[in-house]
């Protein structure tokens, strides 16, 4: 039942809005709205055990195991939220004066400096709001960069075949055209013909490594020299950072800019999509272009003072991207949780994200389910292929993504990357315990005997959850996007 | 290890199973030269009580003054229920809800979530959240230019009187995709744009105009007027709107003859903390007839396979996972937790309990423009009427009162010369329905105080 239908002319929470009507005589007509908004009528405990119960028709990882591939759904700390939501966190103005503000900038400045080192990068800007908007600074400063030396004939942006959608996308909205990259059979860019590929019209190349084939691109250094020889720079898509955290620096491989998606590796929550943030790091070369503001430091070590930089501290800046500091309140979660990790603990979370991957990968390859790299190493995560299913028995990679569902396991990402077919791509993040995991393969293997002895069933899952299959066609053709009553 | 589970057995019994003998064998596939070192600039972990103190302490540092600034982020009571339930795991810590079966409850609630916000808007439909009201400002831009069809000539006219940082933004975001953003004046004694400032554009070819309804400067606009016009040009009209303001004022789904084509806003102030600026979310709604070129996610309802209501992803064909290049726009992640919160938000307000909030902001402001007016040399910067937001003049430069202010643990707003070089000696100042007589009081008693330090 949806909110409105329970809604009761007359009725509300009294108790959080003022009682008495204000005084609006000073304002003319005109300007007054004349009919009411189509809001709720509800009493308090209405509205709470609505939405407690719509909450309960969620999976989460609160909930349940949530391998979302190239998603990096691992726990996120409660302590990361208590902090963030301390009184003096909570309700600081993003303009109030710096005088007023020292607690807060101190928080981002540490997380600055410690983003410059787990990627290898000389400076960071923390404001963009989300992977794809941290790509879109990331390629504007490219962009900036070639502009500044005149170079302008660097129409080109180069995108593997599997990347990320955003990739492509982003190139677009900062003017280039997108040439794409095909990747082998081993999952790593084909060098040979990305070498025919570049020339003075490549403005730059965008990857991710671990790839989203889920392995490690090993010849990055041959590839960054290829691009650099020819004046092109490198970004790095920082979704699959957490497979090599306090392992590898995106900086040593080569890459000019990148961003992290704070949300995946740094444990924020996904929010059921978003806040996220994507902060981007570059190296020397592009300092002068990160977008504002940035925090700055003053003063000894003993007695700091913290400040905004903007545009007049970096004249050459692409620029703001939000109205204030992007999703600060999500930046003071990442900066706790590095905080609970410290050092070392950053360091392990690539080395057990890529352990529990790799125990994955291995144990389903034993149960009969064929890896689509099955001579390499996995990262943090790994794909499936199901295709022997699909033709043998008709039930696809969606239909035992469903399925799933019905072992109270949340599905793994599907059909993507495109380049493999009927795929599942599996990240299991290093948060998740054995028994977790082999609860999640013994599904895999009940849902394979499934499929061999009633594949009509399973081509029919889910059948436990608050709704069956939905018609997307009906969705997408005859629109309902807003309840009219 | 700090949220990492395994034991010493798991670990011997889960690398047996790969058959190699050291967790380190597994990036035997990495260029050793690769391999970072130690992390020099990361500290050495604290528990959690440790890092609580230090946490405490630094918010401590941030807390206590009055605060009068608005700007973009406005101070607002948020039911305590609003964020005990938004912070459920079952909210927070889910995703994008691409399996839909498993995600019904998100999806139900962005579906009220978008109905509620069409209404508010009087538009036809609503997208799931972009970024913030800036980026979203610019989303609005491309947005037009793709639905704009009879206009070829990718100019928007933007008033002077938008939110600067807006401006910024926007300019930031559609710069490479050749859009030009053309300046309108305002008039320097409403603060707002005047159809006499459009005169010159008539005639011409433009894509869009924008209209900021309260503006900057917390002044009203005249939104029909503006509409009308830019219609009669076959311009679209976005409207960029404050949704605290229109639970009082009139909506720009009615503005004018045929109203809005497009709206957008930050949704902040139904629910959501001001938290250093973020993280906040972009609203967006546009007419039925142009809702194929709307960025970001949208929630539709359908039927399941025995014919029961239930919530999907809809008209993904526009997005970036699936049309890749040639995508609406490149965003992906949304807002959806701060959707969350504002859905709750205006279900606990209603229509009522939201119109008198922001009838109270409304009143409240004019109480501390009467108390501020009656001190020498203070005035209204402008004539007109303003929501809850007001320009205030004063005898010494905004600057310097503002910093004196702060020494009185009083946040006195915004200092306009920061962006308008001929408004050095103008404050923006905010009052919602938070403050109390006495603290309106604090206010004028502060300012007088320090306006005669000033000129002592």
């Amino acid at each position: 039942m949806l909110i409105f239908e329970q809604s009761r002319s007359g009725r509300k929470a009294f108790a959080q809005s003022p009682s008495v009507a204000a005084d609006l005589s000073g304002l003319p007509e005109s300007f007054i709205r004349k009919e009411k908004p189509g809001l709720p009528e509800v009493s308090e405990l209405q509205a709470i055990r609505h939405y407690t119960n719509l909450s309960r028709k969620n999976f989460s990882i609160d909930t349940q195991f949530y391998p979302l591939g190239s998603c990096t759904m691992k726990y996120n700390p409660r302590g990361a939220l208590a902090a963030a939501i301390l009184p003096g966190m909570l309700n600081r103005h993003p303009l109030a004066p710096e005088s007023h503000s020292q607690g807060f900038l101190a928080c981002l400045h540490d997380l600055q400096e410690m983003l410059k080192d787990v990627t290898g990068m000389k400076g960071v800007s923390l404001t963009p709001m989300a992977g794809a908007q941290g790509e879109f600074a990331g390629v504007a400063m490219i962009r900036a960069y070639h502009d500044a030396r005149d170079d302008d004939g660097r129409t080109e942006i180069l995108v593997p075949s599997a990347a990320h959608g955003t990739n492509p996308a982003t190139a677009v909205m900062c003017g280039f055209k997108v040439r794409e990259v095909p990747v082998g059979s081993d999952g790593d860019v084909d060098v040979e013909t990305l070498k025919t590929l570049v020339g003075p019209q490549t403005a730059g190349i965008m990857l991710t490594n671990p790839s989203t084939c889920g392995v490690f691109e090993r010849r990055i250094e041959e590839i960054a020299s290829i691009i650099h020889d020819v004046g092109g720079l490198l970004y790095y898509d920082g979704a699959n950072l957490n497979a090599i955290l306090g392992k590898v620096k995106p900086g040593d491989m080569g890459f000019d800019v990148m961003h992290m998606n704070l949300h995946k590796t740094f444990a924020t929550p996904h929010g059921g999509g978003g806040p996220g943030s994507g902060p981007v790091a570059v190296n020397e070369r592009l300092l002068p272009y990160l977008p504002t503001p940035i925090v700055g430091k003053d003063g000894s070590d003993d007695a700091p003072t913290y400040r905004w930089l903007t545009d007049k501290d970096i004249p050459e800046t692409i620029g703001n991207l939000s109205a204030f500091m992007g999703n600060a309140g999500i930046l003071v979660r990442a900066y706790v949780y590095a905080t609970l990790l410290g050092r070392e603990g950053m360091h392990r979370v690539g080395e057990y994200a890529t352990l529990n991957a790799n125990y994955m990968a291995k144990k389903l390859e034993k149960e009969g389910f064929q890896l689509a790299y099955p001579d390499r190493r996995a990262t943090h995560e790994f794909i499936i292929t199901l295709s022997k299913l699909t033709k043998e028995h008709g039930v696809n990679a969606m239909d035992v993504a469903k399925r799933l569902l019905d072992y109270n396991q949340h599905a793994p990402t599907t059909y993507f990357p495109l380049l493999v077919p009927e795929c599942h791509l599996i990240e299991p993040t290093e948060t998740e315990s054995k028994e977790a995991m082999d609860e999640y393969i013994a599904a895999m293997v009940s849902i394979l005997k499934e499929a061999e002895s009633d594949a009509e069933m399973v081509r029919g899952a889910p059948y436990t959850q608050p709704v069956k299959r939905l018609d997307d066609v009906k969705a997408a053709r005859e629109l309902d996007l807003a309840w009219k009553g | 290890m700090p949220f990492i589970p395994h034991t010493e057995q798991d670990v011997q019994e889960m690398l047996d199973t790969i058959g190699v003998s050291s967790i380190e064998d597994l990036f035997d596939e990495i260029p050793p030269q690769l391999r970072a070192g130690e992390l020099t600039q990361v500290p050495e972990a604290l528990s959690e009580m440790d890092m609580m103190r230090r946490m405490r302490e630094r918010a401590a540092q941030d807390e206590g003054a009055l605060c009068f600034i608005g700007a973009g982020a406005y101070e607002h009571h948020i039911p305590a229920a609003v964020w005990d339930v938004t912070t459920r795991g079952e909210f927070m810590t889910a995703y994008t809800p691409y399996q839909a079966e498993a995600s019904q409850g998100t999806l139900q609630l962005v579906y009220e979530y978008q109905s509620m916000m069409a209404s508010l808007m009087a538009m036809d439909v609503s997208n799931a959240s972009l970024y913030d009201g800036a980026s979203g400002l610019a989303e609005a831009a491309l947005m037009a230019v793709r639905a704009n069809r009879k206009s070829k000539s990718r100019k928007i006219l933007v008033p002077g009187s938008v939110h600067p940082s807006y401006r910024s933004a926007l300019n930031v975001i559609v710069e490479a995709q050749n859009i030009e953003i053309v300046e309108v004046e305002w008039n320097p004694s409403t603060g707002t744009t005047l159809i006499d400032n459009l005169a010159s554009f008539e005639g011409e070819d433009f894509t869009a105009i924008v209209i900021a309804q309260p503006n900057f400067f917390g002044q009203l606009e005249d939104v029909d007027a503006l509409t009308d016009w830019a219609h009669a040009q076959k311009m679209l009209v976005v409207g960029l709107v404050n949704p605290m303001a229109m639970a009082v004022l009139e909506a720009p789904g009615n503005w004018g003859e045929k109203g809005a084509d497009i709206v957008v806003g930050d949704g902040q102030p139904l629910g959501v903390p001001m938290a250093s600026g973020g993280p906040y979310y972009g609203f967006m709604c546009c007419t039925s007839a142009i809702v194929r070129q709307m960025p970001g996610r949208i929630i539709g309802r359908t039927v399941d396979l025995d014919g029961k209501p239930g919530y999907a992803l809809t008209l993904q064909a526009r997005e970036q996972h699936i049309r890749r290049s040639k995508a609406t726009s490149n965003i992906c992640t949304n807002q959806g937790l701060a959707v969350t919160a504002s859905t709750i938000y205006m279900s606990l307000l209603g229509p009522d309990g939201l119109a008198t909030t922001s009838g109270h902001c409304y009143q409240n402001t004019q109480k501390l423009i009467a108390l501020l007016t009656s001190i020498d040399g203070v005035d209204k910067a402008f004539s007109g009427h303003n929501f809850h937001e007001c320009a205030i003049k004063v005898p010494a430069k905004a600057s310097l009162v503002l910093e004196k202010l702060a020494e009185r643990e009083v946040l006195g707003g915004f200092d306009l010369g920061v962006n308008y070089s001929d408004l050095e000696d103008v404050i923006l100042v905010c009052v919602t329905e938070t403050k109390t007589d006495t603290d309106l009081d604090v206010y004028k008693l502060a300012l007088a105080d320090v306006l005669n330090e000033i000129n002592s």
